[in-house]
Protein backbone atom coordinates (compact mmCIF):
# COMPACT_ATOMS: atom_id res chain seq x y z
CA UNK A 1 0.00 0.00 0.00
CA UNK A 2 2.98 2.30 -0.36
CA UNK A 3 2.09 3.14 -3.91
CA UNK A 4 0.30 6.40 -4.28
CA UNK A 5 -0.98 7.84 -7.47
CA UNK A 6 -0.19 11.51 -7.46
CA UNK A 7 -2.67 13.47 -9.49
CA UNK A 8 -2.86 17.18 -9.01
CA UNK A 9 -5.64 19.27 -10.60
CA UNK A 10 -4.71 20.50 -14.04
CA UNK A 11 -1.70 18.25 -14.47
CA UNK A 12 -1.39 15.01 -16.29
CA UNK A 13 -1.61 11.81 -14.33
CA UNK A 14 1.84 10.77 -13.30
CA UNK A 15 3.05 7.25 -12.90
CA UNK A 16 3.05 5.83 -9.40
CA UNK A 17 5.39 7.67 -7.10
CA UNK A 18 6.44 5.88 -3.99
CA UNK A 19 6.73 8.11 -0.92
CA UNK A 20 10.34 9.01 -0.28
CA UNK A 21 11.23 8.56 -3.93
CA UNK A 22 12.03 11.58 -6.06
CA UNK A 23 9.51 12.28 -8.80
CA UNK A 24 10.68 11.15 -12.27
CA UNK A 25 11.38 14.69 -13.51
CA UNK A 26 14.42 15.28 -11.42
CA UNK A 27 15.88 11.95 -12.40
CA UNK A 28 15.32 12.70 -16.07
CA UNK A 29 17.58 15.77 -16.03
CA UNK A 30 21.20 14.66 -15.94
CA UNK A 31 24.05 17.13 -16.04
CA UNK A 32 26.96 15.95 -18.22
CA UNK A 33 29.71 14.77 -15.90
CA UNK A 34 33.17 16.24 -16.37
CA UNK A 35 35.62 13.43 -16.87
CA UNK A 36 38.25 13.53 -14.20
CA UNK A 37 41.87 13.10 -15.14
CA UNK A 38 41.79 9.75 -13.39
CA UNK A 39 38.93 8.53 -15.50
CA UNK A 40 40.71 9.58 -18.68
CA UNK A 41 43.88 7.84 -17.53
CA UNK A 42 42.01 4.65 -16.75
CA UNK A 43 40.34 4.75 -20.12
CA UNK A 44 43.68 5.06 -21.89
CA UNK A 45 45.20 2.30 -19.78
CA UNK A 46 42.57 -0.37 -20.41
CA UNK A 47 44.00 -1.53 -23.72
CA UNK A 48 47.65 -1.79 -22.70
CA UNK A 49 46.73 -3.51 -19.43
CA UNK A 50 44.58 -6.02 -21.29
CA UNK A 51 47.38 -6.76 -23.72
CA UNK A 52 49.89 -7.22 -20.91
CA UNK A 53 47.60 -9.56 -19.05
CA UNK A 54 46.98 -11.79 -22.06
CA UNK A 55 50.69 -11.77 -22.81
CA UNK A 56 51.63 -12.81 -19.29
CA UNK A 57 49.07 -15.58 -19.27
CA UNK A 58 50.24 -16.94 -22.61
CA UNK A 59 53.82 -16.91 -21.44
CA UNK A 60 53.16 -18.47 -18.05
CA UNK A 61 51.18 -21.28 -19.67
CA UNK A 62 54.18 -22.03 -21.81
CA UNK A 63 52.34 -21.35 -25.03
CA UNK A 64 55.11 -19.08 -26.30
CA UNK A 65 58.83 -19.72 -26.37
CA UNK A 66 60.70 -17.77 -23.69
CA UNK A 67 63.45 -16.84 -26.08
CA UNK A 68 61.09 -15.37 -28.62
CA UNK A 69 58.75 -13.65 -26.24
CA UNK A 70 59.58 -13.39 -22.57
CA UNK A 71 56.73 -12.63 -20.21
CA UNK A 72 56.16 -9.14 -18.84
CA UNK A 73 57.29 -10.43 -15.49
CA UNK A 74 60.64 -11.57 -16.83
CA UNK A 75 61.07 -8.27 -18.57
CA UNK A 76 60.36 -6.55 -15.30
CA UNK A 77 62.99 -8.69 -13.56
CA UNK A 78 65.58 -7.88 -16.19
CA UNK A 79 64.72 -4.22 -15.86
CA UNK A 80 65.05 -4.35 -12.10
CA UNK A 81 68.45 -6.04 -12.29
CA UNK A 82 69.80 -3.50 -14.73
CA UNK A 83 68.46 -0.67 -12.65
CA UNK A 84 69.98 -1.89 -9.41
CA UNK A 85 73.37 -2.48 -10.97
CA UNK A 86 73.37 1.05 -12.28
CA UNK A 87 73.97 -0.19 -15.79
CA UNK A 88 70.64 1.00 -17.09
CA UNK A 89 71.16 4.53 -15.93
CA UNK A 90 74.65 4.66 -17.33
CA UNK A 91 73.52 3.59 -20.78
CA UNK A 92 70.46 5.76 -20.65
CA UNK A 93 72.51 8.80 -19.71
CA UNK A 94 74.78 8.33 -22.68
CA UNK A 95 71.91 7.85 -25.08
CA UNK A 96 70.04 10.86 -23.84
CA UNK A 97 73.18 12.99 -24.00
CA UNK A 98 73.81 11.95 -27.61
CA UNK A 99 70.25 12.63 -28.62
CA UNK A 100 70.21 15.98 -26.84
CA UNK A 101 73.41 17.24 -28.42
CA UNK A 102 72.34 16.02 -31.85
CA UNK A 103 68.91 17.56 -31.44
CA UNK A 104 70.28 20.90 -30.26
CA UNK A 105 72.69 21.03 -33.15
CA UNK A 106 70.24 20.02 -35.83
CA UNK A 107 67.26 21.74 -34.31
CA UNK A 108 68.95 25.08 -33.83
CA UNK A 109 70.23 25.05 -37.39
CA UNK A 110 66.82 24.01 -38.64
CA UNK A 111 65.10 26.81 -36.74
CA UNK A 112 67.69 29.33 -37.84
CA UNK A 113 67.59 28.41 -41.49
CA UNK A 114 63.81 28.17 -41.39
CA UNK A 115 63.65 31.72 -40.06
CA UNK A 116 66.04 33.08 -42.67
CA UNK A 117 64.32 31.33 -45.53
CA UNK A 118 60.87 32.28 -44.28
CA UNK A 119 61.64 35.92 -43.71
CA UNK A 120 63.81 36.67 -46.70
CA UNK A 121 62.75 35.67 -50.15
CA UNK A 122 66.23 35.95 -51.57
CA UNK A 123 67.44 33.45 -49.04
CA UNK A 124 64.63 31.13 -49.95
CA UNK A 125 65.51 31.17 -53.61
CA UNK A 126 69.15 30.43 -53.09
CA UNK A 127 68.99 28.00 -50.19
CA UNK A 128 65.70 26.13 -50.12
CA UNK A 129 66.06 24.04 -53.30
CA UNK A 130 69.30 22.53 -52.01
CA UNK A 131 67.83 21.84 -48.60
CA UNK A 132 64.82 20.15 -50.14
CA UNK A 133 67.15 17.85 -52.06
CA UNK A 134 69.01 16.93 -48.90
CA UNK A 135 65.78 16.32 -47.09
CA UNK A 136 64.76 13.45 -49.30
CA UNK A 137 67.97 11.51 -48.80
CA UNK A 138 67.00 8.58 -46.58
CA UNK A 139 68.52 8.39 -43.15
CA UNK A 140 69.55 4.79 -43.54
CA UNK A 141 71.42 5.56 -46.74
CA UNK A 142 73.41 8.29 -45.07
CA UNK A 143 74.34 6.23 -42.03
CA UNK A 144 76.97 4.01 -43.66
CA UNK A 145 78.43 7.07 -45.34
CA UNK A 146 78.79 8.91 -42.06
CA UNK A 147 80.34 5.86 -40.47
CA UNK A 148 82.78 5.64 -43.35
CA UNK A 149 83.73 9.29 -43.01
CA UNK A 150 83.60 9.76 -39.28
CA UNK A 151 83.93 6.28 -37.88
CA UNK A 152 81.86 4.71 -35.16
CA UNK A 153 82.55 7.42 -32.64
CA UNK A 154 80.31 9.99 -31.03
CA UNK A 155 80.73 12.51 -33.81
CA UNK A 156 79.10 10.43 -36.53
CA UNK A 157 76.20 9.53 -34.26
CA UNK A 158 75.57 13.11 -33.25
CA UNK A 159 75.81 14.23 -36.84
CA UNK A 160 73.31 11.60 -37.90
CA UNK A 161 70.88 12.69 -35.22
CA UNK A 162 71.39 16.33 -36.14
CA UNK A 163 70.65 15.63 -39.77
CA UNK A 164 67.34 14.10 -38.75
CA UNK A 165 66.40 16.85 -36.32
CA UNK A 166 67.17 19.61 -38.80
CA UNK A 167 64.38 19.07 -41.29
CA UNK A 168 61.13 19.07 -39.30
CA UNK A 169 62.05 22.33 -37.59
CA UNK A 170 63.26 23.83 -40.86
CA UNK A 171 60.12 22.95 -42.78
CA UNK A 172 57.70 23.87 -40.01
CA UNK A 173 59.38 27.17 -39.21
CA UNK A 174 59.38 28.09 -42.88
CA UNK A 175 55.75 27.11 -43.24
CA UNK A 176 54.73 28.84 -40.05
CA UNK A 177 56.24 32.11 -41.12
CA UNK A 178 54.65 31.98 -44.55
CA UNK A 179 51.27 31.15 -43.04
CA UNK A 180 50.99 34.38 -41.13
CA UNK A 181 47.76 36.13 -42.07
CA UNK A 182 48.70 38.95 -44.42
CA UNK A 183 45.86 41.06 -43.05
CA UNK A 184 47.80 41.40 -39.84
CA UNK A 185 50.67 42.96 -41.75
CA UNK A 186 48.43 45.86 -42.73
CA UNK A 187 47.75 46.37 -39.05
CA UNK A 188 51.46 46.30 -38.31
CA UNK A 189 52.02 48.96 -40.95
CA UNK A 190 49.35 51.23 -39.52
CA UNK A 191 50.78 50.73 -36.02
CA UNK A 192 54.19 51.65 -37.41
CA UNK A 193 55.96 48.43 -36.42
CA UNK A 194 59.65 48.48 -37.25
CA UNK A 195 60.98 45.51 -39.21
CA UNK A 196 62.31 44.10 -35.97
CA UNK A 197 58.96 44.46 -34.21
CA UNK A 198 57.26 42.94 -37.21
CA UNK A 199 59.38 39.85 -36.76
CA UNK A 200 59.26 39.58 -32.98
CA UNK A 201 55.71 40.76 -32.35
CA UNK A 202 53.88 39.47 -35.39
CA UNK A 203 55.66 36.80 -37.39
CA UNK A 204 57.13 34.74 -34.56
CA UNK A 205 54.06 34.56 -32.32
CA UNK A 206 51.92 33.76 -35.35
CA UNK A 207 54.33 31.05 -36.48
CA UNK A 208 54.64 29.58 -33.00
CA UNK A 209 52.09 26.76 -33.41
CA UNK A 210 54.01 25.46 -36.42
CA UNK A 211 57.36 25.93 -34.75
CA UNK A 212 56.26 23.97 -31.70
CA UNK A 213 55.00 21.19 -33.93
CA UNK A 214 58.36 21.22 -35.65
CA UNK A 215 59.99 20.98 -32.24
CA UNK A 216 57.93 17.94 -31.33
CA UNK A 217 58.68 16.24 -34.65
CA UNK A 218 62.36 17.08 -34.45
CA UNK A 219 62.67 15.59 -31.00
CA UNK A 220 60.95 12.46 -32.24
CA UNK A 221 63.21 12.15 -35.25
CA UNK A 222 66.28 12.86 -33.13
CA UNK A 223 65.35 10.04 -30.82
CA UNK A 224 64.75 7.67 -33.74
CA UNK A 225 68.03 8.79 -35.25
CA UNK A 226 69.69 7.84 -32.01
CA UNK A 227 68.27 4.35 -32.20
CA UNK A 228 69.53 3.90 -35.75
CA UNK A 229 72.93 5.31 -34.91
CA UNK A 230 73.37 3.13 -31.86
CA UNK A 231 72.13 -0.05 -33.50
CA UNK A 232 74.58 0.47 -36.35
CA UNK A 233 77.41 0.10 -33.92
CA UNK A 234 78.16 1.42 -30.49
CA UNK A 235 79.98 0.50 -27.34
CA UNK A 236 77.57 2.05 -24.93
CA UNK A 237 74.06 3.39 -24.78
CA UNK A 238 70.64 1.80 -24.83
CA UNK A 239 71.18 0.68 -28.43
CA UNK A 240 74.34 -1.10 -27.40
CA UNK A 241 72.40 -2.72 -24.58
CA UNK A 242 70.00 -4.13 -27.12
CA UNK A 243 72.73 -5.30 -29.49
CA UNK A 244 74.65 -6.98 -26.70
CA UNK A 245 71.56 -8.68 -25.32
CA UNK A 246 70.60 -9.91 -28.76
CA UNK A 247 74.01 -11.51 -29.16
CA UNK A 248 73.46 -13.50 -26.01
CA UNK A 249 69.77 -14.18 -26.71
CA UNK A 250 68.72 -12.18 -23.67
CA UNK A 251 65.44 -11.24 -25.22
CA UNK A 252 64.11 -9.80 -21.98
CA UNK A 253 66.88 -7.22 -21.98
CA UNK A 254 66.10 -6.42 -25.60
CA UNK A 255 62.59 -5.69 -24.53
CA UNK A 256 63.79 -3.52 -21.69
CA UNK A 257 65.76 -1.50 -24.19
CA UNK A 258 62.78 -1.12 -26.47
CA UNK A 259 60.54 -0.07 -23.61
CA UNK A 260 63.09 2.49 -22.44
CA UNK A 261 63.27 3.93 -25.95
CA UNK A 262 59.51 4.17 -26.11
CA UNK A 263 59.17 5.76 -22.68
CA UNK A 264 61.81 8.43 -23.21
CA UNK A 265 60.42 9.19 -26.63
CA UNK A 266 56.92 9.58 -25.25
CA UNK A 267 58.20 11.56 -22.28
CA UNK A 268 59.94 14.17 -24.38
CA UNK A 269 56.92 14.43 -26.62
CA UNK A 270 54.71 15.04 -23.61
CA UNK A 271 57.06 17.74 -22.39
CA UNK A 272 56.64 19.65 -25.61
CA UNK A 273 52.89 19.15 -25.46
CA UNK A 274 52.83 20.77 -22.04
CA UNK A 275 54.77 23.67 -23.50
CA UNK A 276 52.31 23.83 -26.38
CA UNK A 277 49.34 23.91 -24.08
CA UNK A 278 50.81 26.77 -22.12
CA UNK A 279 51.95 28.86 -25.05
CA UNK A 280 49.05 28.18 -27.38
CA UNK A 281 46.05 28.59 -25.14
CA UNK A 282 44.86 31.44 -27.33
CA UNK A 283 44.22 29.18 -30.27
CA UNK A 284 40.77 29.06 -31.72
CA UNK A 285 40.70 25.68 -33.39
CA UNK A 286 38.88 22.37 -33.40
CA UNK A 287 39.62 20.22 -30.38
CA UNK A 288 38.05 16.99 -31.44
CA UNK B 1 47.05 77.90 -47.55
CA UNK B 2 44.81 75.13 -46.39
CA UNK B 3 43.11 75.18 -43.03
CA UNK B 4 41.74 71.75 -43.58
CA UNK B 5 42.63 68.65 -41.60
CA UNK B 6 42.51 66.64 -44.80
CA UNK B 7 42.97 67.93 -48.31
CA UNK B 8 42.43 65.20 -50.86
CA UNK B 9 43.18 65.77 -54.51
CA UNK B 10 43.28 62.61 -56.59
CA UNK B 11 42.94 62.99 -60.33
CA UNK B 12 43.39 59.29 -61.05
CA UNK B 13 43.79 55.90 -59.48
CA UNK B 14 44.19 52.92 -61.78
CA UNK B 15 44.07 49.21 -61.16
CA UNK B 16 45.79 46.65 -63.32
CA UNK B 17 43.69 43.56 -63.89
CA UNK B 18 45.36 40.16 -64.15
CA UNK B 19 44.48 40.20 -67.84
CA UNK B 20 46.55 43.32 -68.26
CA UNK B 21 43.90 45.97 -68.86
CA UNK B 22 43.80 49.14 -66.82
CA UNK B 23 40.67 50.07 -64.93
CA UNK B 24 40.19 53.55 -63.56
CA UNK B 25 39.10 53.01 -59.99
CA UNK B 26 38.96 56.64 -58.94
CA UNK B 27 38.57 59.77 -61.02
CA UNK B 28 38.98 63.34 -59.95
CA UNK B 29 38.36 62.93 -56.24
CA UNK B 30 38.55 66.31 -54.56
CA UNK B 31 37.59 66.49 -50.94
CA UNK B 32 38.43 68.97 -48.23
CA UNK B 33 37.70 67.98 -44.66
CA UNK B 34 37.82 70.24 -41.64
CA UNK B 35 39.11 69.20 -38.25
CA UNK B 36 36.46 67.47 -36.15
CA UNK B 37 34.15 66.56 -39.00
CA UNK B 38 32.44 63.19 -39.20
CA UNK B 39 32.42 62.22 -42.87
CA UNK B 40 30.67 59.12 -44.14
CA UNK B 41 31.29 57.81 -47.62
CA UNK B 42 28.58 55.82 -49.29
CA UNK B 43 28.26 54.30 -52.71
CA UNK B 44 27.48 51.14 -54.63
CA UNK B 45 29.73 48.14 -54.34
CA UNK B 46 32.89 48.60 -56.36
CA UNK B 47 32.75 52.38 -56.44
CA UNK B 48 36.18 52.67 -54.89
CA UNK B 49 35.21 53.96 -51.47
CA UNK B 50 37.46 51.49 -49.69
CA UNK B 51 40.24 52.24 -52.15
CA UNK B 52 39.85 55.91 -51.39
CA UNK B 53 40.07 55.26 -47.67
CA UNK B 54 43.21 53.20 -48.08
CA UNK B 55 44.79 55.96 -50.12
CA UNK B 56 43.97 58.48 -47.41
CA UNK B 57 45.53 56.11 -44.87
CA UNK B 58 48.66 55.73 -46.89
CA UNK B 59 48.14 52.01 -47.26
CA UNK B 60 47.90 52.48 -51.00
CA UNK B 61 50.48 54.78 -52.53
CA UNK B 62 49.99 53.81 -56.15
CA UNK B 63 47.97 56.79 -57.35
CA UNK B 64 48.15 60.17 -59.01
CA UNK B 65 47.55 63.16 -56.80
CA UNK B 66 48.13 63.99 -53.17
CA UNK B 67 46.55 63.61 -49.79
CA UNK B 68 47.51 66.28 -47.32
CA UNK B 69 47.00 65.57 -43.64
CA UNK B 70 47.43 68.86 -41.77
CA UNK B 71 49.35 70.13 -44.73
CA UNK B 72 51.81 67.22 -44.72
CA UNK B 73 51.68 64.77 -47.56
CA UNK B 74 50.63 61.24 -46.73
CA UNK B 75 53.21 58.77 -48.08
CA UNK B 76 52.83 55.77 -45.80
CA UNK B 77 50.50 54.41 -43.13
CA UNK B 78 50.98 55.48 -39.55
CA UNK B 79 49.46 55.85 -36.13
CA UNK B 80 48.29 59.36 -36.98
CA UNK B 81 45.88 57.79 -39.44
CA UNK B 82 44.11 55.23 -37.31
CA UNK B 83 42.50 52.53 -39.43
CA UNK B 84 39.67 50.20 -38.54
CA UNK B 85 39.16 47.35 -40.99
CA UNK B 86 36.01 45.42 -41.68
CA UNK B 87 37.45 42.44 -39.82
CA UNK B 88 38.78 43.16 -36.36
CA UNK B 89 42.30 41.98 -37.19
CA UNK B 90 43.32 41.55 -33.61
CA UNK B 91 46.40 39.51 -32.77
CA UNK B 92 44.89 36.19 -31.65
CA UNK B 93 47.71 35.42 -29.24
CA UNK B 94 47.24 38.59 -27.20
CA UNK B 95 44.66 39.43 -24.57
CA UNK B 96 42.37 42.42 -25.02
CA UNK B 97 44.56 44.80 -23.04
CA UNK B 98 47.72 43.57 -24.75
CA UNK B 99 46.07 43.95 -28.15
CA UNK B 100 45.18 47.54 -27.37
CA UNK B 101 48.71 48.24 -26.18
CA UNK B 102 50.16 46.21 -29.09
CA UNK B 103 53.83 47.13 -29.26
CA UNK B 104 53.66 49.46 -26.27
CA UNK B 105 54.46 48.00 -22.90
CA UNK B 106 51.77 47.57 -20.27
CA UNK B 107 54.50 47.99 -17.69
CA UNK B 108 54.45 51.71 -18.47
CA UNK B 109 51.95 53.25 -16.04
CA UNK B 110 50.89 55.87 -18.57
CA UNK B 111 50.09 53.19 -21.10
CA UNK B 112 48.24 51.14 -18.52
CA UNK B 113 46.17 54.10 -17.45
CA UNK B 114 45.28 55.07 -20.98
CA UNK B 115 44.40 51.47 -21.89
CA UNK B 116 42.09 51.30 -18.87
CA UNK B 117 40.43 54.56 -19.93
CA UNK B 118 39.87 53.27 -23.43
CA UNK B 119 38.49 49.97 -22.21
CA UNK B 120 35.98 51.98 -20.24
CA UNK B 121 35.20 54.14 -23.24
CA UNK B 122 34.38 51.16 -25.43
CA UNK B 123 32.65 49.44 -22.53
CA UNK B 124 34.72 46.33 -22.27
CA UNK B 125 35.45 46.41 -18.55
CA UNK B 126 36.04 42.93 -17.21
CA UNK B 127 37.39 41.61 -20.50
CA UNK B 128 40.93 42.90 -20.19
CA UNK B 129 42.43 39.41 -20.00
CA UNK B 130 40.17 37.75 -22.54
CA UNK B 131 41.53 36.38 -25.80
CA UNK B 132 40.01 37.33 -29.17
CA UNK B 133 38.59 33.86 -29.60
CA UNK B 134 36.42 34.49 -26.54
CA UNK B 135 34.99 37.73 -27.89
CA UNK B 136 32.03 38.39 -30.14
CA UNK B 137 32.43 40.31 -33.40
CA UNK B 138 31.17 43.54 -31.88
CA UNK B 139 33.49 43.27 -28.91
CA UNK B 140 36.48 42.58 -31.15
CA UNK B 141 35.75 45.65 -33.21
CA UNK B 142 35.59 47.69 -30.05
CA UNK B 143 39.04 46.44 -29.12
CA UNK B 144 40.27 47.42 -32.59
CA UNK B 145 38.86 50.90 -32.12
CA UNK B 146 40.51 51.22 -28.71
CA UNK B 147 43.79 50.08 -30.23
CA UNK B 148 43.64 52.82 -32.84
CA UNK B 149 42.60 55.47 -30.33
CA UNK B 150 45.44 54.69 -27.94
CA UNK B 151 47.74 56.33 -30.44
CA UNK B 152 45.83 59.60 -30.58
CA UNK B 153 45.31 59.62 -34.32
CA UNK B 154 44.77 62.87 -36.15
CA UNK B 155 42.12 61.15 -38.21
CA UNK B 156 40.26 57.90 -37.66
CA UNK B 157 39.45 55.94 -40.81
CA UNK B 158 36.84 53.21 -40.66
CA UNK B 159 36.32 50.85 -43.59
CA UNK B 160 32.82 49.37 -43.30
CA UNK B 161 33.63 48.57 -39.69
CA UNK B 162 30.20 47.34 -38.70
CA UNK B 163 29.34 45.55 -41.93
CA UNK B 164 29.91 42.07 -40.56
CA UNK B 165 27.76 42.62 -37.47
CA UNK B 166 24.07 42.13 -36.79
CA UNK B 167 21.69 45.08 -36.70
CA UNK B 168 21.60 45.40 -32.93
CA UNK B 169 25.35 45.32 -32.48
CA UNK B 170 25.73 47.69 -35.41
CA UNK B 171 23.39 50.18 -33.78
CA UNK B 172 25.25 49.91 -30.53
CA UNK B 173 28.64 50.41 -32.13
CA UNK B 174 27.38 53.41 -34.07
CA UNK B 175 26.66 54.97 -30.71
CA UNK B 176 30.11 53.97 -29.47
CA UNK B 177 31.58 55.70 -32.53
CA UNK B 178 29.60 58.84 -31.77
CA UNK B 179 30.65 58.77 -28.12
CA UNK B 180 34.27 58.57 -29.15
CA UNK B 181 33.81 61.36 -31.62
CA UNK B 182 32.06 63.57 -29.12
CA UNK B 183 34.74 63.00 -26.51
CA UNK B 184 37.79 63.63 -28.63
CA UNK B 185 36.42 65.42 -31.68
CA UNK B 186 38.80 63.33 -33.79
CA UNK B 187 38.18 63.80 -37.49
CA UNK B 188 36.39 60.63 -38.62
CA UNK B 189 35.89 59.16 -42.07
CA UNK B 190 33.66 56.14 -42.20
CA UNK B 191 32.94 54.12 -45.32
CA UNK B 192 29.64 52.28 -45.34
CA UNK B 193 27.00 50.78 -47.59
CA UNK B 194 24.25 51.44 -45.06
CA UNK B 195 22.38 54.67 -45.75
CA UNK B 196 20.91 54.85 -42.26
CA UNK B 197 24.35 54.58 -40.78
CA UNK B 198 25.71 57.21 -43.16
CA UNK B 199 23.06 59.78 -42.26
CA UNK B 200 22.98 58.87 -38.58
CA UNK B 201 26.65 59.50 -38.00
CA UNK B 202 27.76 62.14 -40.46
CA UNK B 203 28.17 65.87 -40.48
CA UNK B 204 28.52 65.38 -44.23
CA UNK B 205 27.69 62.41 -46.43
CA UNK B 206 29.80 61.84 -49.53
CA UNK B 207 27.88 59.92 -52.17
CA UNK B 208 30.00 58.18 -54.78
CA UNK B 209 29.49 56.87 -58.29
CA UNK B 210 31.09 53.73 -59.56
CA UNK B 211 33.25 52.93 -62.58
CA UNK B 212 35.12 55.14 -62.31
CA UNK B 213 34.67 56.15 -58.71
CA UNK B 214 33.79 59.80 -58.50
CA UNK B 215 32.09 61.99 -55.95
CA UNK B 216 28.56 62.45 -57.05
CA UNK B 217 27.27 64.69 -54.30
CA UNK B 218 28.13 65.81 -50.81
CA UNK B 219 25.11 66.07 -48.54
CA UNK B 220 25.54 68.12 -45.38
CA UNK B 221 23.64 66.78 -42.39
CA UNK B 222 22.78 69.62 -40.05
CA UNK B 223 20.76 67.66 -37.54
CA UNK B 224 21.73 67.90 -33.90
CA UNK B 225 23.10 64.89 -32.06
CA UNK B 226 21.87 62.48 -30.81
CA UNK B 227 19.77 61.77 -33.84
CA UNK B 228 16.60 59.77 -34.03
CA UNK B 229 16.43 57.43 -36.98
CA UNK B 230 12.67 57.74 -36.95
CA UNK B 231 12.41 61.54 -36.84
CA UNK B 232 10.99 63.29 -39.88
CA UNK B 233 14.04 65.44 -40.50
CA UNK B 234 16.21 62.33 -40.43
CA UNK B 235 13.95 60.54 -42.87
CA UNK B 236 13.99 63.59 -45.17
CA UNK B 237 17.74 63.56 -45.39
CA UNK B 238 17.73 59.83 -45.76
CA UNK B 239 15.38 60.16 -48.71
CA UNK B 240 17.65 62.79 -50.22
CA UNK B 241 20.68 60.56 -49.98
CA UNK B 242 18.73 57.57 -51.17
CA UNK B 243 17.52 59.45 -54.23
CA UNK B 244 21.12 60.22 -55.12
CA UNK B 245 21.89 56.59 -54.63
CA UNK B 246 19.01 55.45 -56.75
CA UNK B 247 19.95 57.84 -59.48
CA UNK B 248 23.41 56.35 -59.35
CA UNK B 249 21.90 52.91 -59.68
CA UNK B 250 19.64 54.06 -62.51
CA UNK B 251 22.63 55.38 -64.34
CA UNK B 252 24.34 52.07 -63.83
CA UNK B 253 21.35 50.24 -65.20
CA UNK B 254 21.34 52.47 -68.25
CA UNK B 255 25.05 52.02 -68.71
CA UNK B 256 24.96 48.29 -68.55
CA UNK B 257 21.83 47.82 -70.63
CA UNK B 258 23.37 49.73 -73.51
CA UNK B 259 20.55 52.25 -73.83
Amino acid sequence: MSQVDVITPGSQARSAVKPGEAPPESQAVQKPKKESKLQLFIRGAILPVAVLTIWQVLGSLGLVSKTLLPTPFEIWLAFYDLLISGELLRHLEISVWRAAVGFLLGGTLGLGFGLLVGLFRKFEHSVDPSIQMLRTIPHLAITPLFILWFGFGEFSKILLIAKGAFFPLYVQTFLGIRSVDSKLFDVARVLEFSRFKQITKLVLPAALPNILLGLRLSIGVAWLGLVVAELMGSSEGVGYLILDARQFSQTAVVFVGIVIFALVGKGSDSLVRVLEKKLLKWRDSFNG
Amino acid sequence: MSVYALDIDLPHKWFQTPQGTRIEALHNIQLKIKQGEFITVIGPSGCGKSTLLKIIAGLDTDHQGTVLLEQTQVVQPGIDKGFIFQEHRLFPWLTVEKNIAADLSLKDPDVRRRVAELIELVKLQGFEKAYPRELSGGMSQRVAIARALLRNPKVLLLDEPFGALDAFTRSHLQEVALNIWEQNRTTMILVTHDIDEAVFLATRVVVMNARPGTIRKIVPVDLPYPRKKASSSFLELRKLVLSEFERVEELELIDSSGI
